[in-house]
């Protein structure tokens, strides 16, 4: 059961914590939105992410947690 | 074609005969007629009546019905540009928890394509048969039709269509309660999310997924959303079977299908063509071409450009347009003449792509309103540096970073024509506008939507 970071592109206003936050996974484009590596989540950086994703301001960052082994349902959470 | 407005819609003459032997072709088009819709009694004269379950059961596990089995098998899939499985669709939303709900996608925000627009004007009945048996398949009490704004005629049609089939409903027991709405005119309010939106009061502006609407959607109950013509198959697939819908078409891609041919042929329009077909005897039944072909745009604005000396290889099917990275979309295919500068037009429905934006999402704001910059700097010789490497980084960024597939699409469109019309790309970064960048626009662009900032729905019954 893995879990990663997902961006909600319309929540999004471009505040740029999460990279702050979270710059092993987020990096921001030539207009400020997050850029994200959103493969699993190495153990350690959950946590990070789970800081960062409560950081947003408009909660656009989430982590999901991938509930099924192959394609099933996800469960999103937000900070 | 000038505006899809004013386009005849050319048809394929009409088969003599009764439902008792479906015709090869047209299926969807049979009995069509050059203006106004066929009546109710005209309908049933020819297909015959609508062929519910009848006594309707209450839907349990294995009673999503042996119509499901039959779209399964005749390998039906959706009509609006997406082509999912039909069934695999119905199956999802029948499986749901809660009452289901089916909407009768005719939004067609698509410039190029006149389908949906002509199956709800001239065959209302067929996309009401549909309607009714997606319902009966996944047990919903409400089928809404949703038909664009700019379509007078089609909403006219169809209000009078659900009139006429007003003591047929009342009859059923359980039968569901079916209405029509308008829906506003731009690109991205036929999506999925944006149309479920809008119905439940909001914008006609996508949102974010999960939930999908076949487990969340209208009123938070699952939603079936299908396009026209996919109903209108369903309609022809429950009365004459999935081995009579797959004698037409390729074993992966079985069936016909609706494409609006548009650009310099002697009557552009929409036509029935069986799936593969090649685009030569397309442009053959529209009388031909009326110049010399430069290039093809498959697929309208979220498709893809092709070389026009590949128009005599091309059948158009799946299989044979994705080595050109191409698909039909929702069946559209438009020639562009070799008097037209495919640059300019390409910058110019680029520039519209960005409008046609919902401005949700950043990277979709800004990737796409800086690609049609790009675009127009080439176009004119005003870019600085390597213009195409920045279309590239500009695309790079903008592709799957929206919440619906709209920059995907415009992105697509820009990228295929970099490639195809290479030559004539580095010759504008280089010398600026051609003579043809000043004609007048082949490909077609709505003047301005009739709703610039949608509020909420306006039920029409």
């Amino acid at each position: 059961m893995s879990q990663r970071v997902q961006v909600n592109p319309i929540t999004c206003e471009a505040h740029g914590m999460c990279a702050e936050l979270l710059p092993e996974r987020i990096t921001l484009d030539e207009w400020g939105y997050p850029l994200v590596d959103d493969t699993p989540l190495h153990g350690s950086e959950v946590e990070h992410a789970i800081r960062a994703a409560r950081a947003c301001p408009t909660f656009a960052l989430l982590v999901q947690r991938d509930r099924a082994p192959r394609g099933g349902r996800v469960r999103t959470r937000s900070g | 074609m000038s505006t899809p407005q004013t386009t005849m819609t050319e048809l394929l003459p009409a088969r003599e005969g009764a439902a008792a032997a479906p015709p090869a072709l047209p299926r969807l088009l049979a009995g069509i007629r050059a203006e106004g819709a066929m009546t109710h009694a005209e309908h049933v004269e020819l297909h015959g009546a609508l062929p519910l379950a009848g006594a309707r059961r209450r839907r349990g596990r294995g009673d999503a019905g042996r119509l499901l089995e039959e779209i399964d098998r005749a390998g039906l899939t959706g009509r609006g540009g997406a082509s999912f499985p039909t069934a695999r669709k119905i199956r999802a939303v029948a499986g749901a928890r809660g009452r289901a709900i089916v909407v009768a996608n005719a939004a067609e925000g698509e410039p190029a394509s006149l389908k949906d627009r002509t199956l709800v004007e001239t065959l209302p009945h067929l996309v009401l048969d549909g309607g009714l048996l997606a319902a009966e398949a996944v047990g919903a009490d409400e089928l809404i039709v949703c038909v664009c704004e700019t379509a007078g005629a089609g909403v006219e049609a169809m209000e009078l269509a659900i009139g006429e089939r007003a003591a047929e409903l009342g009859d059923t027991r359980q039968a569901p309660k079916v209405s029509l709405v308008s829906v506003p005119s731009h690109y991205v309010a036929g999506q999925e999310t944006a149309l479920l939106q809008y119905l439940g009061g909001g914008p006609a502006k996508p949102t974010f997924t999960p939930p999908m609407p076949f487990e969340q959607g209208l009123r938070r109950r699952p939603t079936l959303v299908n396009n026209a013509e996919t109903l209108g198959h369903i309609a022809l697939i429950a009365r004459h079977g999935a081995s009579w819908f797959r004698e037409l078409g390729t074993p992966s891609q079985p069936g016909s299908t609706l494409v609006t041919l548009s650009g310099p042929v002697a009557h552009p329009g929409v036509y029935e063509i069986e799936n593969g077909a090649s685009l030569s005897s397309l442009i053959e039944a529209s009388g031909g071409t009326t110049a010399r072909v430069r290039g093809v745009l498959l697929g309208g604005y979220a498709g893809a450009w092709i070389g026009g000396e590949l128009v005599p290889a091309l059948a158009l099917s799946q299989e044979h347009l994705a080595p050109h990275g191409a698909t039909l979309g929702a069946g559209i295919v438009v020639l562009l003449s070799d008097a037209a500068c495919p640059v300019a037009e390409t910058a110019r429905v680029a520039r519209w792509m960005a409008d046609q934006s919902a401005h949700q999402c950043g990277p979709c704001i800004h990737g796409l309103d800086a690609l049609a910059g790009t675009l127009a700097q080439i176009a004119t010789g005003t870019a600085e540096g390597n213009a195409t490497k920045r279309v590239e980084r500009l695309s790079s960024l903008t592709v799957r970073r929206g919440a619906c597939a709209h920059p995907d699409g415009a992105v697509n469109l820009i990228l295929s024509a970099l490639e195809v019309f290479e030559a004539d790309f580095a010759d504008h970064a280089r010398h600026g506008s051609c003579e043809a960048c000043d004609r007048a626009p082949e490909l077609p662009l709505p003047l301005r939507p009739v709703s610039d900032a949608p509020g909420g729905p306006r039920p029409r019954r």
